[in-house]
C-alpha cells in the first residue's frame, strides 16, 4: 500500500462504529481533511526492509511512507518487530553487531543506510526517545545542552541557553523545572524525566523523532501529559510512536501500523484503522482477542 | 527570549561546517581508540618482556659444564673412614686428587698461584662429588678414574659468553715469533694482520679519553667551588686547609688533562704508534697450536708479550696461527687471561662436556651459585600449601555456610562481612607482621602483675608458621567465593529438602555444599595460588633463612619457591640471576597448573540453574 | 607424646561415637522410629563432646603450664644470674633447652646444666599432666554422652546446635584476625612512642629516618624516627606506579568495554589477566633485572643520571602490576553502565567516543575512583617490587631519579636484619600500624563509593 486510498464514508461512520467498538475507542482523533492528507510530505520512505539477527529474520518486507508533521503509530502484540522497525530508522541497529538490515529506507529521499551517510549525523536528525527513561546522572541542563553540544549547534552560551530554554518549553517541563536546571537529572519523576528526554531529543533539532513505548514505565497523569506533548509536537516534526496501548495509538496519532511476527500487515489513517480494519488480525488485535 | 527557529537548526545538520565538524569528531573516536590500543599494547609489551626475560635465562641454565678428568683417587685415613662409614650425610672430599688431576691435565709446570687460580675454574664441590663416587665403590680407591668435575660458575658463565670468549682477528699474514732469553717474545707480523687490532684500540682509547675528559671537568668543578669557598672563608686555619685541598684538586685535574692528552693523541695519531696494553685494554692474544702469548705492546707490526703457554719460535703461515681478542678487560672479568687460556684449551681438546642441568631441581639451596637448586624450596612450599589448604578450606567453608545460610542479619554479622571484605585489602606485609607476633614470637601482656606470652607456638622459618599466615591471608578468598558458589544455589532446592524434614543443617550439608563444592573448590585454588606466589609475608616469619636441605616436616626450618627467589636474587653471583628465573620458571609452571585446574573444574561443573 | 595424646582424644571421640550409636540402637530394639534421634546423631554428639572437652582442656592446660614454668625457670635463672643481660638470659634459656633435646650450644656450663636439668623436669610434668588432663576430660565427656542417651533425648538437636556453634566460631575468625592484626601491631606501637618519649610528631613529621642509630638503655632517639622520607619515597612510587597504571588500565578497559571486537577481547582480558597471576616477587626480579638497567642506560646514553635503584623502575614496574587490578575493575563498572544510558547518547547522535567520554565515563566515575584507591592502597602496601627494586637508604628526596626506600622496605629491613628483634620491632610494627591504617581508610572509602555505585544502578 504506497498510496493512501482515502476513506471517505469513514467520518460518516465513526459515531456509528464508536458506539459498537468493542474496545472501548471513545476519542479517535477527527479524521483529517482529504485535502489536509493529500498536502502530506513523506518523510521517510521504506521499500521491502529486512531485518537479520544473525540468521533469525525479524522484519519480513515491510514497505512504508511516514508522512512529515504528522504522528504515526506502529501498533502490534510483542515481538512483532515493531521496535526493531523504529531503531532501523535512524541505524540504532548499528550498534547491535549481528543486525543486518536489507531493502532500502530513505529519508528526504537519500538512502540512510547509503555508505556515504553517517550514522552519527543521520541520528542527529533522527532523535529516540526510549521506553524506559534513561536522562544521563548529570544536571537537567546538561542532559539538554547535550546535543547541541556535540553537534555545535550554538555560537555561544547565550544561544545554547536559548535552545535549553525552548526545547524545554517544548517539552512542557519548562515551569517545572527553570529554577533548578543544575539539580540531577535522575532526581525528577518518572514523567518529568521523560519528558527531560524530549526535551534533550528536541535540542539537538531533529526532523523526526522517534518514540520507543515512551509512556510504558509512567502512570496514567505522566502518560497523559506526555500524549499532550506529542500532539503539539506534530506541528514542528515528523513523529513515530511505537506503542502497546491501543488508544495511545488512537488518541495521538494520525496514521498507524499494524506489525504482526515481523510483517506490516496494515498501514492506513489511523481512524480507518480502528474503525474498518482492512485486515482480519488487525480486527483480532484491536478488539482484543490477542495480544 | 528570542524564540529558537529549530528548523534552521536542523538545516545546520546537513551543512558543510557540520561535516567538517564531524570528521573532527571522529578523529577524536580515532584517538580515544588508539589509545585504548596503545594502552592493551603496552600490557602485551610487557608481559612479553617480562616473559622473555624469563625465558632466556632460564634456557640459559638447562645445561651445566663439566670437565672431564682422570684423577687417580687417593684418600687419607679420614677420608677412607668417611669413605666406608654407611652414613650417607658423611661425605669426603677428595680435593687433592681432583687438583692433581687439573695440573696433569695442563703442560708444564705450575706455581703455587697459579695452582689455585687452575683449581678454580672447577666447582668446590667437584672434590666432595669425587668422594661420592669413591663412596658408591670403594673398590675404586688407588684406581684412576674417568670423572667429569663440575666448573665453578663463573667458568660456567664464560663458557657460556657473558664476559667475552676470544674473538678471531685478520690473521692474513706469516707471523714469526722470535725467542730471545730475558727479553719479552716478539712475534713480528705483516702490516695488515693487526689494522683491526688498531681500530679496537683506538675507539677505546678515545672512551677513555672521553672518561678523563670528563674527570678533568669535575675536577675543575672543584677547584672553581673551592677557590669561591676560601673567598668567603676569615679563618686563617680553615683557608689553610682549604688551600691544601685546592692544591689536590688541581693537580688531579692536571694529571686528568695529561691523560686525555696522551689518550686522545694514541686515538687519532695513525703511524708509528706504540699501544701498552694495561689492565683496562682489551686483552690480544696470540695463539698457536695449543701456545699462547698475551700481548703486552702492540706496535705496526709486532707484538710484543709474554707466554702464558709457550710457542716454539719460528716463522708460521698465514691460517696457521691466530690472533684472538677479548674486549673485556681482564680487570672487569672474574676469568683471568691465565684461566681464559686453560679453558680455551680444554675446550679445543674437546674435554669440557654440557650436561642437563638436573641439579636446579634436585639440589638445595647452596652458597655456590653451581651447585644450588630448588629441590629444598619445593618441598618447603609444598609443606606450605598442606599447612593453609588444611587450615584455610575448612574454616573457610564453615565460615561460608554459616554465612550464607544460618547467619541472622544483624549487627555482627554485618561487622563479619565488612571485616572479611576489609581483610581481602590489608597488604601482605601487615599479615607478616600478625603472625610474627602472634604465631613466632608471642606477644608479651602484663596481667595482674604478671608478664604472660599470648601465642608464639609456632617455630620460626617453618612452613608451620608460614602456612598459618598464608592461611589467614586466603581465609578471606575462600569465604568470599564459598559464599558466592553457596549463593548461586537456587532455594529451590533448599525448600525441597526443608520440605522433607530435613533440618537446616543437613539441607546444607547434604544438599547445599555438595552442589556449591566446585565452585567453592576453583575459589580456593585460585586463594592457594596466590598463595603460593606470596613472599613478604614469609620474609618476615623468617622464612629467608639460608636452608640447604628440604624439610622433613611442617615444623623444620624451610623456605618456599618465592623467598629462593628473593635471597638468590639479592645474591652478587650472576649464575644466581640465571637460576632465579628457572626458580621463576618452575613457581609460574605450578602457578599455570594451579589456574588450569581451576578453570578446567569451573568448565567441567558449570552449572546455570 | 603429645601429639600421641591427641591422637588418643581423636580415637576416643572415634570409639564413643560407635558405642553410644551402638547403645541408641540397643535401646531402641529394632524400632528406630521410638528414638527421637537417629542412632548415629547419639554418636555424633558424643564424638562432639569428646573432641571438645579433650582438646580445649588439652589446649588449656599446655597453654597455661608453659606459661607458668616458663616464668618459673626465668625466674629461677634471674636469681642464679642476677648479673646477665635479659638477652644474655634468654641464650642460657635456649642453650639449656638445646643441652637436653641435643643441639648446638654457644656454651656449656653449671648453670646451663642445671637449668636444662629444671628444664626437663617441668617438661616431664607438663607432658604428663596436659595429657592425663586432656585424656580424663574426653572420658568424663564420654561418660556423660553415654549416661544421656535415652529413647525421647534429642540428640540431634544438641549435637547441630553445638556443629553451628562451630560453624559461627569459623566464621568469627576473621573478626579475630583483625582484633591480632590491631593488637600485635599496636602492643609495639605504644612501645615506641614510650621509647622516644610520646614525641608522636617527631615520628610523623621528622625528617631524618634511622632509628637503630643512637639506641641507648631502651630509648629511640627521637631525632633519627622521622618517617617523611619513608612517606615521601612511598607516596613517590605510588604517583609513580598510579601514573603507569591508571592511564593504561583505563583506556584498556574502555577499548575493551566500548570498542573492541568479541575476538579482541578474547585474547585481550586473558592477558591482563596473566598479568594479573604473576606473583610479585617475579615482577621484583624483572624490575631489579631487566627495568633498572635499562632505565639506568637509557638514563647514561641522554646524560641523565639514574640510580640503578630508582623509585622510577619500583614505580613503573609496580604500575604494570596493578594495570590488571584497574582494568578488571574499571572494565566491571564500565559493563554495568546501563545500555539505555549508551542508547541515549547514540540516539542523540552522538560518537563513541563522545557517549564514552561524556555519558559512560561519568556515570562510572565512582566505581573507577574507588578501583583507582583500591589499587593505590595495593602500591602503598606492595612490599616486594619495593624491596628488590627500590633503595633501602632513607634519602629525603623529591627526584624520582634517585634511589629512595618506602615503609614496607624499612619494616623488612628492619625484622630481617641482623638487629636484636627487640630493637627493631618497636619502629617497624610502628610503619606497620601506620601502614595497616592507611590502607584500611583508602579501602573502607572505596569499598563504600562502589557500594554506593551498586545501588544506584541495581
Amino acid at each position: 500500500m504506497t498510496e493512501m486510498t482515502l476513506p471517505t464514508a469513514a467520518a460518516a461512520e465513526r459515531t456509528e462504529r464508536e458506539r459498537t467498538n468493542a474496545s472501548g475507542l471513545a476519542d479517535l482523533p477527527a479524521p483529517r481533511a482529504a485535502e489536509e492528507i493529500a498536502r502530506a510530505e513523506i518523510k521517510f520512505r521504506c521499500r521491502d526492509v529486512d531485518v537479520f539477527y544473525g540468521e533469525a529474520q525479524a522484519i519480513k518486507q515491510v514497505t512504508i511512507d511516514i508522512e512529515d508533521k504528522a504522528v504515526t503509530s506502529f501498533i502490534g502484540p510483542s515481538g512483532c518487530g515493531k521496535s526493531t522497525f523504529l531503531r532501523c530508522l535512524n541505524r540504532m541497529n548499528d550498534t547491535i553487531p549481528i543486525c543486518r538490515v536489507g531493502g532500502t529506507i530513505e529519508l528526504d529521499g537519500d538512502d540512510v543506510y547509503d555508505r556515504d551517510v553517517d550514522p552519527v549525523q543521520l541520528r542527529a536528525r533522527v532523535g529516540m526517545v526510549f521506553q524506559k527513561p534513561n536522562p544521563f546522572p548529570k544536571s537537567i541542563f546538561e542532559n539538554v545542552s547535550y546535543g547541541p553540544k556535540i553537534h555545535g549547534l550554538a555560537q555561544n552560551k547565550a544561544e545554547l541557553e536559548g535552545i535549553i530554554e525552548e526545547s524545554l518549553k517544548r517539552a512542557a517541563l519548562w515551569d517545572e523545572v527553570k529554577d533548578r536546571l543544575e539539580s540531577p537529572g535522575t532526581g525528577l519523576s518518572g514523567g518529568q524525566q521523560q519528558r527531560l528526554c524530549i526535551a534533550r531529543a528536541i535540542a539537538t533539532a531533529p526532523e523526526v523523532l522517534l518514540m520507543d513505548e515512551p509512556c510504558s514505565a509512567l502512570d496514567p497523569i505522566a502518560t497523559a501529559q506526555i500524549e499532550e506533548l506529542i500532539d503539539e509536537l506534530k506541528q514542528n516534526y515528523s513523529v513515530v510512536i511505537v506503542t502497546h496501548s491501543m488508544q495511545q495509538a488512537a488518541r495521538v496519532s494520525q496514521k498507524t501500523a499494524f506489525f504482526h511476527l515481523g510483517s506490516m500487515l496494515e498501514y492506513d489513517e489511523t481512524s480507518k484503522i480502528f474503525t474498518a480494519p482492512g485486515h482480519e488480525k488487525t480486527l483480532h488485535y484491536i478488539t482484543g482477542r490477542f495480544g | 527570549m528570542t524564540s529558537i527557529d529549530f528548523t534552521a537548526l536542523s538545516a545546520k545538520h546537513t551543512s558543510d561546517a557540520t561535516r567538517a565538524r564531524l570528521r573532527k569528531r571522529y578523529w577524536a573516536e580515532v584517538r580515544l581508540k588508539a589509545y585504548g590500543i596503545i594502552a592493551i599494547a603496552f600490557a602485551a609489551a610487557a608481559l612479553l618482556l617480562l616473559g622473555s626475560t624469563i625465558v632466556t635465562k632460564t634456557l640459559s641454565v638447562t645445561h651445566e659444564y663439566y670437565l672431564q678428568l682422570e684423577p687417580r683417587i687417593e684418600a687419607s685415613e679420614r677420608d677412607m673412614e668417611r669413605l666406608t662409614s654407611d652414613n650417607p650425610r658423611l661425605r669426603a672430599n677428595l680435593r687433592r686428587p681432583v687438583s692433581e688431576s687439573l695440573q696433569a691435565a695442563v703442560p708444564g709446570e705450575i706455581s703455587r698461584r697459579d695452582g689455585r687460580a687452575l683449581t678454580g675454574i672447577v666447582s668446590a664441590n667437584a672434590g666432595l662429588e669425587l668422594g661420592d663416587l669413591a663412596k658408591a665403590d670403594n673398590s675404586l680407591v688407588g684406581q684412576t678414574v674417568a670423572f667429569d668435575a663440575l666448573l665453578d660458575d663463573n667458568t660456567q658463565l664464560y663458557l657460556r659468553g657473558a664476559f667475552g670468549r676470544p674473538q678471531p682477528i685478520n690473521s692474513s699474514e706469516t707471523a714469526n715469533v722470535i725467542v730471545a732469553e730475558g727479553q719479552p717474545v716478539v712475534v713480528e707480523v705483516g702490516p695488515a694482520a693487526l689494522s683491526e687490532v688498531f681500530a679496537v684500540l683506538r675507539a677505546e682509547r678515545s672512551f677513555q679519553a672521553e672518561r678523563a675528559a670528563a674527570e678533568r671537568d669535575r675536577q675543575q668543578n672543584a677547584v672553581d667551588v673551592t677557590i669561591d669557598q676560601i673567598g668567603e672563608a676569615s679563618d686563617p686555619e680553615q683557608i689553610a686547609l682549604l688551600e691544601r685541598r685546592l692544591d689536590a684538586y688541581e693537580r688531579a685535574r692536571d694529571a686528568a688533562e695529561a691523560r686525555r692528552t696522551e689518550l686522545r693523541r694514541q686515538a687519532t695519531v695513525r703511524r708509528e704508534i706504540t699501544f701498552e696494553m694495561g689492565e683496562d685494554d682489551a686483552t690480544l692474544f696470540i695463539n698457536i697450536g695449543g701456545g699462547w702469548l698475551k700481548a703486552e705492546t702492540v706496535e705496526r707490526e709486532r707484538v710484543t708479550g709474554a707466554f702464558l703457554e709457550p710457542i716454539p719460535a719460528g716463522t708460521y703461515a698465514e691460517g696457521s696461527w691466530q690472533a684472538l681478542m677479548i674486549e673485556r678487560p681482564e680487570a672487569r672479568r672474574p676469568i683471568s687471561d691465565r684461566q681464559v687460556v686453560w679453558i680455551e684449551n680444554f675446550d679445543a681438546q674437546g674435554k669440557i662436556v654440557q650436561k642437563v642441568n638436573s641439579r636446579l631441581l634436585e639440589a638445595s639451596d647452596s652458597a655456590s651459585a653451581e651447585l644450588a637448586g630448588i629441590w629444598g624450596a619445593i618441598v618447603g612450599s609444598f609443606w606450605t600449601m598442606v599447612v593453609t589448604f588444611s587450615l584455610a578450606f575448612p574454616l573457610g567453608v564453615m565460615a561460608a555456610i554459616y554465612l550464607e545460610e544460618f547467619a541472622p542479619k544483624n549487627r555482627v554479622t554485618d561487622l563479619i562481612e565488612v571485616n572479611i571484605n576489609n581483610l581481602a585489602a590489608v597488604p601482605s606485609i601487615v599479615f607478616g607482621l600478625l603472625g610474627l607476633a602472634i604465631f613466632v614470637a608471642g606477644v608479651d601482656i602484663t596481667l595482674f602483675g604478671t608478664e604472660i606470652t599470648i601465642g608464639g607456638f609456632l617455630p620460626r622459618s617453618s612452613p608451620m608458621a608460614g602456612g598459618a599466615v598464608l592461611a589467614l591471608m586466603t581465609l578471606p578468598t575462600i569465604i568470599i567465593a564459598g559464599r558466592a558458589s553457596i549463593r548461586a544455589v537456587p532455594p529451590s532446592i533448599r525448600d525441597a529438602a526443608l520440605g522433607l524434614g530435613a533440618s537446616r543443617l543437613q539441607t546444607a550439608v547434604h544438599h547445599v555444599l555438595p552442589l556449591a563444592m566446585p565452585g567453592i573448590l576453583t575459589g580456593s585454588i585460585i586463594g592457594m595460588a596466590q598463595a603460593l606466589g606470596e613472599t613478604a609475608p614469609l620474609l618476615l616469619v623468617g622464612m629467608n633463612s639460608f636452608i640447604q636441605e628440604p624439610p622433613g616436616d611442617p615444623f623444620s626450618p624451610g623456605n618456599v619457591l618465592p623467598t629462593l627467589i628473593y635471597q638468590w636474587n639479592s645474591n652478587s653471583e650472576r649464575l644466581f640471576d640465571d637460576k632465579t628465573a628457572a626458580a621463576i620458571s618452575v613457581l609460574l609452571i605450578f602457578l599455570v597448573a594451579m589456574n588450569a585446574l581451576a578453570v578446567l573444574l569451573r568448565k567441567r561443573f558449570e552449572r546455570r540453574w | 607424646m603429645l601429639p600421641l595424646t591427641l591422637l588418643g582424644i581423636v580415637l576416643l571421640s572415634l570409639v564413643a561415637f560407635a558405642l553410644c550409636r551402638g547403645h541408641a540402637l540397643a535401646l531402641a530394639a529394632g524400632r528406630q522410629a521410638a528414638l527421637h534421634s537417629r542412632p548415629a546423631y547419639h554418636g555424633l554428639y558424643a564424638l562432639l563432646w569428646v573432641l571438645l572437652a579433650g582438646i580445649g582442656v588439652f589446649a588449656a592446660l599446655d597453654i597455661a603450664l608453659s606459661g607458668l614454668f616458663d616464668n618459673l625457670i626465668r625466674g629461677r635463672i634471674d636469681t642464679r644470674a642476677p648479673d646477665l643481660s635479659p638477652i644474655q638470659q634468654s641464650l642460657v634459656y635456649s642453650d639449656a633447652v638445646k643441652l637436653i633435646t641435643g643441639g648446638v650450644v654457644s656454651t656449656d656450663d653449671a648453670l646451663r646444666r642445671e637449668i636444662g636439668a629444671l628444664w626437663a623436669s617441668y617438661n616431664g610434668w607438663r607432658i604428663a599432666l596436659v595429657s592425663a588432663g586432656g585424656l580424663v576430660a574426653a572420658g568424663i565427656a564420654f561418660y556423660r554422652a553415654w549416661a544421656q542417651i535415652a529413647l525421647n533425648f534429642r540428640a540431634r538437636n544438641r549435637a547441630e546446635r553445638m556443629l553451628r556453634g562451630m560453624l559461627w566460631t569459623a566464621a568469627t575468625i576473621a573478626i579475630l584476625t583483625t582484633l591480632g592484626i590491631v593488637l600485635s601491631l599496636i602492643g609495639e606501637t605504644l612501645i615506641f612512642f614510650q621509647r622516644i618519649g610520646w614525641q608522636v610528631d617527631a615520628f610523623l613529621f621528622g625528617t631524618t629516618w634511622s632509628p637503630l642509630a643512637g639506641v641507648s638503655e631502651g630509648a629511640l632517639d627521637p631525632t633519627k624516627v622521622g618517617a617523611i622520607p619513608l612517606f615521601v619515597g612511598t607516596l613517590m612510587i605510588t604517583i609513580i606506579a598510579m601514573c603507569v597504571a591508571v592511564p593504561v588500565g583505563l583506556f584498556a578497559a574502555i577499548y575493551l568495554a566500548d570498542f573492541a571486537s568479541a575476538k579482541t577481547r578474547s585474547w585481550a582480558k586473558p592477558l591482563l589477566e596473566i598479568l594479573a597471576g604473576v606473583p610479585t616477587v617475579v615482577y621484583g626480579y624483572f624490575a631489579a633485572i631487566t627495568v633498572a638497567p635499562a632505565l639506568r642506560d637509557f638514563g647514561s646514553a641522554v646524560g641523565l643520571s639514574i640510580a640503578s635503584e630508582s623509585a622510577l623502575a619500583a614505580g613503573v614496574v609496580m604500575g604494570i602490576m596493578i594495570i590488571p587490578f584497574i582494568s578488571s575493575l574499571s572494565d566491571d563498572v564500565i559493563n554495568s553502565v546501563p545500555q539505555s544510558l549508551r542508547d541515549g547518547s547514540y540516539g542523540l547522535g552522538a560518537t563513541r567516543a563522545e557517549t564514552v567520554r561524556k555519558v559512560v565515563i561519568p556515570a562510572a566515575l565512582p566505581g573507577i575512583v574507588s578501583a583507582c584507591l583500591l589499587g593505590t592502597s595495593r602500591a602503598i602496601g606492595e612490599t616486594m617490587i619495593v624491596v628488590m627494586a627500590a633503595g633501602q637508604g632513607a634519602n629525603m628526596t623529591f627526584n624520582p631519579l634517585d634511589a629512595v626506600t618506602t615503609v614496607t622496605v624499612q619494616i623488612v629491613m628492619l625484622i630481617t636484619g641482623d638487629t636484636e628483634a627487640d630493637v627493631a620491632a618497636a619502629p617497624a610494627f610502628t610503619l606497620g600500624f601506620t601502614l595497616f591504617c592507611v590502607t584500611l581508610a583508602l579501602n573502607v572509602v572505596a569499598l563504600r563509593v562502589v557500594r554506593r555505585y551498586r545501588e544506584m544502578y541495581d
